[in-house]
């Protein structure tokens, strides 16, 4: 199995998608969910709220030239509720993005992101608005994003942020993606397997 | 030892060990899947070289993509159709067991766990699709995953997961007539909010969960992540055991008594500690409803629209974009708001007693004019079921298209969509922007009995003045 990159920071320029709540359907509608692979989700991003019904640009800040090439997203609270397709983060991540920037997380979308190590830092109202007002005011404004502080750096001043001790300790350590180590317990997991009634017995058919 | 929780013996019994994060290696002992959210994560498996860790222990259906009307193979929608053979072939490989789209027992995956009797109780359950908290309605801590996870439970059969805290949520009293295991879900969220569940599972427990059917609890715990609890349970009782004894997959003779002795120690103890509990007295839930876009922005059915200049500040974008895309005067009555389409299906509303009630209340009545309204049976067994009594016939008769099992237009990835900005009385889980498949399209979440009171008036309407207070009392 590949071995991860070790995540300490972000940094780069940002894009500011306002809003609380803002699902995973809105994140991808459910009709980019027809398909077998995750290779094509970028465009699909945001796509209901990037182009109006008729296919025309909404000049959603997601397409504003000047943003291309950012790495972090920053929205409102409970960022990805709802459904828990992965293909949410799989969007966000392979439209470039490094780290999102919320005031709190939907659960299923954290873990997601955080197996692809898309980093997920929340920050309270009063940051968040004051981290929001400043990348939407200038384009160019490089933020820095620290995994082991749990902290957010926007022109010379430093947030403090929320970042689940189990998620800092996997990016840090490049063991966001679980699955090698959960393979390593097999011994204990065919134990537990014996001891459970209904899994011992098989399929109870 | 120490009174103890459900949701402590279950986690308890299936932690592995403590991986190097501080996570717990959780064994899952049943594993769902679908075609969504599955063929990437075989594809993983493939790319690694890894095989199916218990494919005796996975189970299969189909039910996000397929159509409810034409069903017959190849589908209209190429991509569909990819999506339908990837998961055949991935079953059959790896010899897992495939409930098929003409099996006869196709169905939404969360109907067709609990009626196989595949979902029992003091088991964990995974799938990759967010409502498998569906499932906790039989004491079961079950939650919904990523793709990833998909991944990680076909190669190990456990997952690295951070145990939640857990609130009891207390409900006591009577219901009055006319209120629905869906309104009780829906006050509960619109109580605790939308986030209110994050880190949480949520114990529901109390006079009102103990006298549900199964098929309530089920609605109940369908939509515990619409308040952000990934988990949500009940305590095991006779309810559950009759319901399950004599299911296909439910343990046989000794084996079952032997198992229904087991479960019955599993309900939390009185005295066990809760990290939060919240009590709530069933008099106070109306016939609720959503008027926004999310649902968490419920009111009450005789309640009018908020107002942004009378919700707290941190509200007040959020009114205000929801009133916009609902297209919803603000301090209004949502009384008497048009529908174009009324929908009687998912995983939360779409079994048979969802459709007797309906039944029920639809004899004599006609779907409104410029109504389209559909009704889809959330699994084959329970459309087979109906048609033994005769509830297609009336549903029929009133003016609904009467389809075959999926999800249908809950998350519109088949061709059950909306139109434009079509209002839709929905007896599903989400009133998300574009959920229903138009970007424009509204929903307005409620019981079933309500969608069909919405359905005869073509307005959004009070099922008890609709069909009489006798009528609706379940």
């Amino acid at each position: 199995m590949a071995t991860l990159q070790p995540i300490a920071g972000i940094a780069g320029r940002a894009v500011a998608v306002p809003g609380d709540d803002i699902d995973t359907d809105r994140i991808i509608p459910a009709r980019y969910l027809r398909c077998v692979t995750f290779d094509d989700l970028a465009d699909g991003l945001f796509r209901d709220e990037r182009f109006d019904d008729d296919g025309r640009s909404t000049s959603h800040p997601l397409d504003e030239p000047v943003r291309a090439g950012a790495t972090v997203l920053v929205s409102g609270r409970n960022f990805g509720c709802g459904s828990s397709r992965e293909h949410a983060p799989q969007a966000i991540r392979r439209a470039g993005f490094e780290a999102v920037v919320a005031g709190s997380f939907g659960e299923i979308f954290f873990g997601n992101a955080t197996t692809l190590g898309l980093v997920c830092l929340a920050l309270d109202d009063e940051s968040l608005e004051a981290v929001q007002s400043a990348v939407q005011a200038d384009p160019a404004l490089e933020l820095s994003i620290s995994v082991a502080d749990a902290s957010i750096t926007v022109a010379d001043k430093t947030y403090p942020g929320e970042l689940a001790d189990a998620a800092r300790t996997a990016l840090l350590s490049g063991r966001y993606d679980p699955l090698a180590e959960l393979l390593a317990g097999e011994e204990a997991v065919a134990a537990v397997a014996a001891s459970l009634p209904y899994v011992a017995a098989g399929s109870g058919r | 030892m120490a009174p103890r929780t459900l949701f402590d013996k279950v986690w308890d019994s299936h932690a592995v060990r403590v991986l190097e994060n501080g996570q717990t290696q959780l064994f899952i002992g049943t594993h769902l899947i679908h075609e969504v959210t599955s063929p990437q994560a075989f594809g993983m498996l493939d790319d690694l070289g890894l095989g199916v860790r218990m494919p005796e222990r996975t189970f299969a259906t189909v039910d996000h993509i397929v159509p409810t009307d034409a069903r017959e193979e190849p589908f209209a929608d190429e991509l569909a159709d990819q999506m339908i053979k990837a998961l055949r072939a991935n079953c059959t490989r790896h010899g897992i067991t495939y409930f098929d789209l003409h099996s006869g027992l196709q169905g939404i995956v969360h109907m067709v766990g609990p009626e196989q009797g595949i979902t029992q109780p003091g088991s964990t359950i995974a799938c990759g699709d967010s409502h498998t908290s569906t499932h906790g309605a039989f004491g079961a801590v079950a939650f919904g995953i990523g793709t990833s996870q998909v991944r990680d439970v076909l190669a190990t059969q456990t997952l690295a997961m951070s145990k939640p805290k857990l609130r009891r949520i207390e409900v006591n009293g009577e219901l009055g007539p006319g209120v629905y295991a869906k309104d009780v879900i829906l006050h509960i969220i619109r109580t605790l909010g939308v986030n209110g569940g994050i880190g949480y599972a949520y114990e529901y427990a109390g006079e009102v969960f103990e006298r549900m059917s199964m098929e309530q609890r089920m609605t109940v715990c369908n939509m515990s992540i619409e308040g952000g609890a990934r988990c949500g349970y009940v305590n095991p009782d006779q309810t559950t055991f009759d319901y399950l004894e004599g299911r296909p997959y439910a343990p046989k003779g000794a084996e079952w008594d032997a198992a229904v002795q087991r479960w019955r120690a599993l309900a939390s103890e009185s005295g066990a500690r809760y990290d939060d509990v919240v009590v709530l007295d069933a008099a106070e839930i109306a016939p609720t409803v959503t008027w926004g876009i999310n649902p968490g922005q419920a009111i009450a059915i005789g309640e009018n629209v908020p107002h942004p200049d009378r919700v707290p500040a941190a509200e007040r974008a959020g009114t205000l974009e929801a009133l916009k895309h609902m297209k919803l005067t603000a301090g209004a009555p949502i009384q008497g708001t048009p529908i174009d389409v009324a929908f009687l299906g998912s995983c939360t509303n779409a079994r048979l007693s969802d459709f007797r009630e309906v039944a029920s209340v639809l004899r004599d009545r006609r779907v409104a004019p410029g109504v389209k309204a559909i009704a889809v049976p959330g699994s084959t067994l329970v459309k087979e079921a109906c048609e033994r009594e005769g509830i297609d016939e009336i549903l029929k008769r009133a003016g609904f298209e009467w389809r075959a099992a999926g999800c249908s237009m809950c998350l519109a990835m088949n061709p059950d969509k909306l139109e434009g900005d079509q209002l839709c009385a929905s007896s599903s889980n989400r009133n998300f922007k574009g959920r229903q498949g138009s970007a424009t399209g509204r929903t307005v979440l409620m019981s079933p009995v309500m969608v069909a009171a919405a359905a005869v008036t073509g307005v959004v309407s009070d099922a008890r003045s609709v069909f009489g207070e006798a009528t609706v009392s379940a």
